[in-house]
């Protein structure tokens, strides 16, 4: 590897980051900044389909994006110098996510000198109609 | 596990979920499943890696193994053709996966109500009392969706038989 990701996190390059990860390139997840700051896009594939009846998205990776938001958005956001490790994730699925891209925001609710506690939500046509949100623990040390 | 007149399917249930694209897609199958318990086995695959420096999964992989393992394990504890769709999943991550280990999971439903199905399961390589994840979901039972396939907003659950975890 060319460039560590403590390098990149210095940098503040949280794109870069995410396309170090195997499993985004996998799934399809994708991190990129627009007005709002920090967007995580779950693209749509066929292969993430979980109810083939229905054509939605499988709940698996609905969560998978949501974890991913949570952590990118902890990279970009604080000054940890470690990647943060997850301790727990707690997903609400909202509504079923249907044959199209998803969108992923997440945000530091609180920043203690072990522990940080971060709320993210996921969409798909409109972030007032969100598919899942969810909370999540990582430890900083 | 009270099952009334129409028992789940347990063939037509692994079938379903092991031809789910995703389930396919991460070479997720059935170790085994009955009603109202299951396991799961995923082999770890580079494609996965969630850590390039550790080669760590990622930790979407294990939500979506046991996301899918417990939608299967609450299909195969009501009547057959029940449409549920995941409510909330929540995971404990208890220590990381080894890179290069297959990931089994074992999951049980233990308690159905009218409306709402409950289920805990936990992931692991080897031994079940050295657990990668712990998790428990709930699910609603009767969604309106089509139940042909898997369920429904959350992952689908599969179905297990080897004795399952006691969590």
């Amino acid at each position: 590897m060319l460039t560590t990701i403590a390098a990149l996190k210095e940098r503040g390059d949280v794109t870069a980051i995410n396309d170090l990860i195997p499993y985004a390139q996998s799934v399809g997840l994708e991190a990129m900044t627009d007005a709002s700051g920090l967007l995580v896009v779950l693209r749509f594939r066929e292969s993430n389909i979980g109810n083939s009846a229905m054509r939605f998205i499988h709940g698996g990776v609905v969560g998978a994006l949501m974890e991913h938001a949570a952590i990118l958005h902890l990279l970009a956001e604080t000054e940890a110098a470690v990647v943060p490790k997850i301790i727990n994730l707690s997903i609400d699925y909202l509504r079923p996510s249907l044959a199209a891209d998803t969108f992923a925001r997440g945000a530091v609710l609180k920043q203690g000198r072990r522990v940080a506690n971060v709320r993210m939500f996921a969409w798909q046509d409109s972030p007032d109609r969100p598919v899942a949100a969810g909370h999540a623990h990582f430890l900083l040390t | 596990m009270i099952i009334p007149n129409r028992p789940p399917d347990l063939r037509r249930i692994i079938r379903a979920f092991e031809d789910l694209p995703h389930a396919r897609d991460v070479g997720m199958t059935f170790l085994s499943l009955d009603h109202g318990r299951g396991s799961m086995r995923m082999p770890y695959d580079s494609r996965l890696v969630g850590n390039p420096e550790t080669r760590v999964v990622h930790g979407g992989v294990i939500t979506a193994l046991l996301d899918t393992l417990c939608g299967a394990v609450v299909m195969a504890s009501v009547p057959e053709g029940t449409p549920l769709a995941t409510l909330d999943l929540r995971i404990d991550y208890l220590h990381p996966a080894s890179p290069g280990e297959t990931i089994r999971a074992s999951a049980e439903c233990y308690k159905v109500t009218a409306n709402v199905a409950f289920v805990r399961g936990l992931a692991y390589h080897e031994a079940i009392d050295d657990p990668i994840a712990h998790c428990a979901g709930t699910f609603m039972l009767g969604t309106g969706f089509s139940a042909d396939a898997a369920p429904v907003a959350g992952g689908g659950g599969a179905p297990s038989s080897d004795g399952g975890p006691s969590c």
